[in-house]
Parts: structure tokens; sequence; C-alpha cells
């Protein structure tokens, strides 16, 4: 009925791309600073980074303690409390947020270059001389719990503390929620978090990164504020037991009457520093990382069993875990299984063909600048390389590193690092339907608990 | 701030507007479809998102799976969603791939029916099934939406019913309804197209008359069932949920006036004085002072036929009852009627406004996205710039004036979640 080319039209001229520059110093505590310069829009991203202040900075039998300083921290100061904090930060339209990761704490927040001085004010008085007050504690305490509960409710968030569960051993920090549970947090005291606090944020233990509309000067001025001299001295350095847990198998998490399975399969993966990372995040994209991958065009498109699957590797300074994850109808959970599982044992025995390979290596280098149009993200990346020691480089070869990648690297890498005989599986649903389908699961006994029993574990 | 926009409109009706921006080799292409779920027919419900899904399974051109492998071979990402009354689908590739997002757009625009087959369609019925199970049947609150459409909306109206749709009435889509649904709705004088990024505007002119211009307009749609509602509910509506989930949760919703006009700017400033972010009023007092809440957040559901409706959501501390959450709610609102709000409270809430929508421009799809909504519920584009000196106009008397006309006893749906087992 109407004209169109049968044919996909050619492309264009290409346009070059090049990631925002930035200006490097270390400033006289011994802080890092970091100042990338983009004036398309009027904002700019401040993201500082305590590093070794993460959850692997927990001491033990005090999961949580990094969330929880985090917190108290924006509970304010003597003269300036938690709500007054707050107002004022809200105010110059700008949000401020600590959090605590594996890795790292950072403290971040966007603004408007007008406000930018008003802002780093607050920020430098807050990290300076927090008050953490008592009934602060308490209540940050009981909103913990009330998330914990959330989260155990949560058919998605349940599985993925399950399965971390069952795959670290009992030694591991990973083994455990980031967060906590309500019963490591009540033990602990606000002598832990003005310790944590004295000891992990250092600033001769900080990235300072400055992303946005200010000149390479104004941005230095900045860092250099947010980096002066503390009280707090060295970070002590920390290390992460990654050892798997003893014994496979499958475990069903009993959710009687659920109207789907959220199921983890998966394993213990590598460190973000290992030197396989492309051709893993290469292997990782064709198999489940991308809409057009394996698992997902098998399970949803093929089969129709599921929304989506996709696999992915957590990146962290230690080794974080893989994991393939989807939810599927609870009567074809066996099937969908076996599904992963032959996918898994394909990409390991067969070299993947020159154009497969390509759809995945441009996928990953074309969006590579989309990944990076706002201050927010530019700010993260310079701060993810300061967390995990990538090098100079990094941003600059990124896509000439992906592309470089050959059928033969993916293949060895998915049989170095992907382990079918590790494989943890974990399925959230109805207890009823999942007993006759879990000897077709997977190999290994089926071990059945419930969320509390779950909760309790943790 | 100031976007740059440049509208028009082809014969066959798709108005184009073109956002130039050349800060990084990225193009958006972004084309919103004025039809959803309110344009489904009686024992249809979730028609217009199952179709959504059917625009990605191939078109005479476009091989089965082949829409997706295109643009993530070209180094690009692609995706759709549906509202009550509009459906939108959008890639963003790098910018020499511009003509390959709106071949992939035009073709299924065009000569979409030659590639629906039976087997597809039984497939995404069973993947929207799963979404269905995934978003809402195995999720705590997981109903929410859809219970609180059927709360304040009247049986026959339009936005009454779910959007994802009921199993049933999923199973009783056939291909028909699809043909009959593509030939109403999806025609070029029923859509319009947003280009921002990077592009030569000349270049890009001829691309899109060369992709669509040849596509037929259409015969026109059937006008939805009425919309008019009285400006408020004239009652206190409720409806309490026992339901498997941890903590009581209140869903307060606000009748308001439509999105855009002259009034809504007022109520979507009130909305972020009572629930956005920490320094809210309700947050201050429920989570912080009074510490019988975890959390609070408020939205409206930007809608433009009839009535908007501003949402307060509010969850329990745990050992919180739900009566004492909702009073406590209940007893902040009212406070806000009678002291009125002040010019802290809409500094605040402007500031926080005017930063997101700064934000909001910095990617190029997100861009096009807010470009295409205006075109398509206002006929103009270019009002997305206008938006930043309609809510700075707003002032305290304004948000205290709506806050007495609509926040009161006449005008509230309560919809309350609580343990089933009455525990908490």
């Amino acid at each position: 009925m109407t004209a169109i080319a049968s044919i996909a039209p050619a492309p264009g001229k290409t346009r070059a791309y090049h990631f925002p520059r930035c200006a490097r110093a270390t400033l006289p505590s011994g802080a890092k600073a970091v100042v990338a310069p983009m004036n398309k829009l009027p904002l700019v991203t401040v993201t500082l980074v305590f590093h070794r202040a993460g959850a692997d900075a927990d001491p033990v039998d005090r999961d949580g303690l990094a969330t929880l300083t985090a917190a108290m921290v924006l509970e304010g100061t003597q003269a300036c409390d938690g709500s007054a904090l707050t107002e004022r930060f809200e105010s110059l339209g700008s949000v401020l947020t600590i959090e605590a990761e594996w890795d790292a704490t950072l403290v971040s927040f966007t603004v408007q270059p007008e406000r930018l001085d008003a802002a780093v004010s607050l920020v430098t008085d807050v990290l300076g001389a927090p008050a953490f007050p008592a009934r602060a504690l308490d209540r940050l305490r009981a909103e913990l719990r009330a998330e914990r509960m959330q989260l155990m409710a949560e058919p998605r968030t349940l599985a993925d503390a399950a399965f971390a569960w069952q795959c670290y051993g009992s030694q591991s920090r990973y083994r455990r929620p980031l967060a906590g549970t309500a019963a490591s947090v009540a033990a602990i005291t606000l002598d832990d978090v003005e310790g944590f606090w004295r000891t992990r944020y250092a600033a001769a233990a900080a990235t300072i990164v400055v992303a946005g509309d200010v000149t390479e000067s104004r941005g230095m001025d900045i860092a250099a504020r947010l980096g002066a001299p503390r009280a707090a001295a060295a970070s002590p350095p920390t290390s992460l037991d990654t050892s798997p847990r003893e014994g496979r198998g499958i475990s069903v998490v009993a959710r009687p009457g659920a109207a789907q399975a959220e199921v983890r399969i998966g394993h213990i993966g590598v460190p973000r520093g290992h030197p396989e990372y492309f051709p893993l995040t290469v292997m990782n994209a064709i198999l489940g990382g991308l809409f057009s991958s394996r698992v997902n065009l098998n399970l949803r498109e093929k089969h129709g069993y599921t929304y989506g699957a996709f696999s992915s590797f957590d990146w962290r300074t230690a080794a974080g875990p893989w994991i393939v994850s989807t939810a599927v109808k609870t009567d074809v959970t066996a099937a969908a299984a076996k599904e992963v599982l032959a996918e898994i044992d394909r990409i390991r025995t067969d070299e993947v063909d020159f154009d497969e390979l390509a759809l995945a290596t441009q996928y990953l280098a074309g969006v590579f600048p989309l990944r990076f149009e706002t201050t927010l993200a530019v700010a993260g990346a310079f701060a993810a390389q300061a967390m995990y020691g990538l090098p100079a480089d990094y941003f600059d070869t990124y896509r000439d590193r992906v592309a470089g990648v050959t059928p033969a690297q993916v293949r060895t890498v998915a049989r170095e690092h992907l382990h079918p005989e590790q494989l943890a599986v974990v399925v959230v649903g109805d207890p009823n339907e999942l007993r006759a389908q879990s000897s077709n699961i997977g190999t290994g006994g089926t071990t059945e608990w419930s969320p509390d029993d779950v909760e309790r574990a943790l | 701030m100031h976007v740059p926009v440049d509208s028009y409109s082809l014969d066959n009706g798709l108005r184009v507007t073109l956002s130039e921006d050349h800060t990084a080799p990225i193009v958006a292409v972004n084309l919103w479809y004025h039809v959803g779920s309110a344009n489904e027919r009686e024992g249809r419900t979730g028609f217009a998102h199952l179709f959504e899904h059917m625009l990605f399974q191939g078109s005479e051109h476009v091989g089965v799976n082949q829409h997706f492998e295109l643009v993530q071979r070209a180094g690009g990402t692609l995706n759709g969603s549906t509202w009550l009354d509009r459906t939108n689908y959008f890639e963003t590739v790098p910018s020499h791939h511009l003509e390959l997002a709106l071949w992939l757009e035009a073709d299924r625009m065009g000569h979409l029916l030659p590639a629906m087959t039976q087997s597809k369609l039984d497939t995404q019925r069973d993947v929207v099934k799963n979404e269905r199970r995934w978003s809402v049947d195995n999720r705590p609150y997981g109903t929410c939406w859809e219970r609180l459409q059927a709360l304040v909306f009247p049986r026959t109206h339009p936005f009454h019913h779910s959007l994802i749709g009921s199993m049933e009435d999923l199973d009783a889509a056939s291909l028909d309804d699809i043909a009959a649904f593509f030939r109403t709705y999806y025609t070029p004088d029923n859509a319009v197209l947003t280009i921002a990024g990077a592009f030569d505007p000349q270049d890009a002119r001829a691309m899109v008359s060369r992709q669509f211009g040849a596509i037929p307009r259409g015969a026109g749609k059937p006008p939805l069932a009425s919309v008019d509602l009285t400006p408020t509910f004239g009652e206190w509506k409720r409806e309490v949920v026992p339901d498997n989930v941890p903590l009581p949760r209140l869903f307060l919703a606000i009748r308001i006036p439509p999105l855009g006009s002259d009034g809504w700017y007022a109520a979507s400033v009130c909305g972020a004085v009572l629930g956005l972010k920490k320094g809210s009023r309700l947050y201050r007092a429920l989570v912080r002072e009074r510490e019988c809440a975890s959390d609070v957040t408020a939205m409206t559901f930007d809608l433009t036929k009839g009535n908007d409706l501003l949402v307060i959501d509010v969850t329990a501390r745990d050992g919180v009852d739900a009566e004492t959450l909702e009073r406590e709610v209940i007893r902040e609102i009212d406070a806000l009627i009678t002291d009125g709000v002040t010019q802290g409270d809409v500094t605040r809430a402007l500031a926080l406004i005017e930063t997101d929508a700064v934000v909001a421009m910095q990617a190029a799809q997100e861009r096009a996205d807010r470009l295409s909504m205006f075109a398509t519920y206002f006929g103009d584009a270019a009002r997305l710039n206008g938006e930043a000196s309609r809510y700075r106009a707003v002032r305290a008397a304004d948000v205290t004036a709506f806050a007495r006309a609509s926040l009161g006893p006449a005008n509230r749906a309560s919809l309350v979640f609580v343990p089933r087992d009455g525990t908490a």
C-alpha cells in the first residue's frame, strides 16, 4: 500500500565521541580530586567516595554498621539537626545522599551551580562534626526493621537474599545483607557508629569527583573544601573472605499460594579487577545480559515462560555473585531451569559465531556514550574508576577493548568461570507446586524453608 | 534553560518535533500514539498493553526478534510503555543510525499486520500474563493501582479498569482485535514523532518524509466514553484490603484539575509540599517526629482528560496499625488546610521541582519523551519551555487555596492495605 524500503537503511556518517575530560590532583590531606567540566546544562554533581568504608568494613557481629553510620551522619550537627539539614539542602533544590555500598561509602548531590557553594558548606559541616543523636539511632533501627519486613515479603529481594546465603560460606560478609538484619542492627551502639565514622570517613581515604557546569579551578576549590583534613586518621585495609558454601543443591523458600516462582541460578563470580573483565562481560551479554541474549530469547520469546530472564555479574572488589534471574509461572519452573542449564552448557561447549558476537560487542560499544549523558553518571564513572583501581585510559579504551574480544576468548572464559557443578539454585514460590518438580530442577537434594527461616539464618 | 524546538506536520497528519543537541553523538527517536487502556472495548482489558508487546514482534520487512536485534546491533537501546491514554515507543541510537530507528518505527506504523501470527500472539499473551504475575499478583501491594483506579473512577469511566488487564480478557484477545486496533489507532494522524540529539535538521526532515510520508492517514477514532466528573469526589471513598503484606499502607487519592490546566500547578506543588522527599511535611511529621510511618511519597497520574489524581502513599512503621497511620496522615492534612502552607514549604518544593526539570533535560531520550508528551496532549511541544515559569508563578496563597478547596473530607479516597493475619 505504501512505499517503504524493504531492507534497513544504511548508516550515515559517524560522529566522534569522547568521554568527558577530567583534571586530577592530590590534595594536602591525601584525598584525590577529579574534576570533569561538562557545560551543557546548569548542573553540578559532587560525589565523594570514602574507600574501604563500605559493608566490607563492617566489624564481626556488626553487619549494617556502614549503612547505619551513613544514615546517622545525615542526622546533622549540634547546630543543624537532621530535620534542618534536610530542609536546607532541599531548599537548594538538591537531595544529599550518603550510602554504603559493598566497597565504599558514597556521599553525593546534584545542584545548580549558583547553589553549589551553599551545598558544599552544609556537607563539610556535617561530615566534619556529626552529632549522632541517640534518639535518631532508635528511629533508624526501627526504619531498618520495617525495611527488612518489606524485603523479606517481596519475592525478588527474598530470592536474592536466600541466594547469597546459599552461595557464600559462613565466614563471608557477602553471605549476609549489605544493610544488616534487624537482629544485627539491634546490637549496634552509638560508640560503634562514632568509631566507624572516625576511622573510615578519613579525608586521606577519599576521592572527590566534581562533574558538571564548573571550571576546572572552581571544581578543584570545591574538592579542596570537601577534602580538607579532619580528625579521622587512617582507614585500615579490609579483607573479604569469599569462600563458597559447602554443599550444593536446591533451596525452596516456601510462599504458599504464590502466583509465580522467582528463580536464581548461579555461583560466586570474579572480582572487578579481573584481567578477563572484557571477555567475561561480552560472554555474559551473549548468554543473558541483553534483551536479545540466549537466555531471554529462549525463556521469553521462544517459550513464553517469563516476562524476562537475565544473567549478571555483580562486580565488587572481591568476587561477587554471578546470577541468572527470572520469574516464571510455577508449573514450568523445572522446564525453565533446564533451559538455563542447557544455555550455560552451550556457551561453554560451542564457539559463538561472529555474527552473534558482533551483536554483543557492537551493543556494548555503541551504548557506552548513552550511559554517560548525565553529570550523575559521569561522576559515578570516575568514582568507580577510583574504587576499583581502573587504569587512567579506561574510559577512552573501553569501546576498543570490547570490540577486540574474540569467539575463542568467549568460550575460554565461559569454561574457566562458569561452573555447572557449583551452581546454587534458589526458588521462591508455592511449595506444593514446586515439590513435584524439584527433582527435575537441578542436582543435589532439596531444602525447603520459610521466609522467616531465611531471615533468622541471615 | 531553553530547549530548541522545531515542530511541523506531514500531509498525513504526523506531527514531528526536532530538538537539536550536539553534545554527544547520540540521537533519540520517540513516538507517542494517542491511545491507551482508556480506548479498550468492554471485555478486552489489558489489550492496549498486549498490543504494545506485539509491536516488537516484527512487521512486513522486519523479521521476528529483529526489531530488538537491529537496534542493539546498532549500539542502541529501545523500549515502549503503555499508559491510560497514550502508548510510547522509543529508540536511542548512535547518531549515524537515526534512519534505522525511523525505518523500524515507520515499518510497524505502515506495515504491521502482515507479520502478525497466532503463535506470536499466543507467546506474547503468555509473556504479558507473566508480567502481570510478576508486577501485580506476586508482589506485595501489587494490585494497588488497579484497585485505586476502580475506587476513584466510576464504572463507566474509561480510566476505571485495569491497565494490565485481567487474565480472562487477555485470553480473549484475538488477531482480529489486533487488526481492528491497529487500523483505528496506529495511524500517523494519531501519533507524534520527536527526534532529539545530534542530527542535521535537513537530513532528518528528508528521512522523516522518506520513511513516514507515504503512510496513509487514518479514518479517525471513536470518541471516548465521557470523562466528565465533578471537580471533587463529593464523599470520602474507602476500600480496605486485607492482603499478604507485612505492613499497613495507605494510598490517599485526591481529585485535582487536569494536567496542564491553570489549577494543576498549585495542586502539583501542594503534593510536593506534602510528600516530595524527606523534607516534606508528611515525611517530617510521620517518619521523623511521630515515628509512625516508615516511608512517604506523593505523585500525580498526569491525566489531561477530565481530572487528574494526586496520590499520597504512606507505609506504616512496624507495630503501627492502619487506623493510627491514617489518623496521623489526616491530622497533618487538616493542619495544612487550617494553617495554610508557608513560603518555606513552597520554596523547597519549587527548588526541587526546578532541579528535576533541568536534570530531565540531560538525556536525549527523556527530553524527546517530554516534548512528545506536550505535543500529544497540548498540540504544542514548545510548551515544555514554559513549564518553569508556570511553576514559578505559583504562590503560597495559591497552594493554600487549593488545599482548602480540594483536600477536605469530601475529596478523599483511602485505599488501605492491612496485613491479612492482623498481626501488625
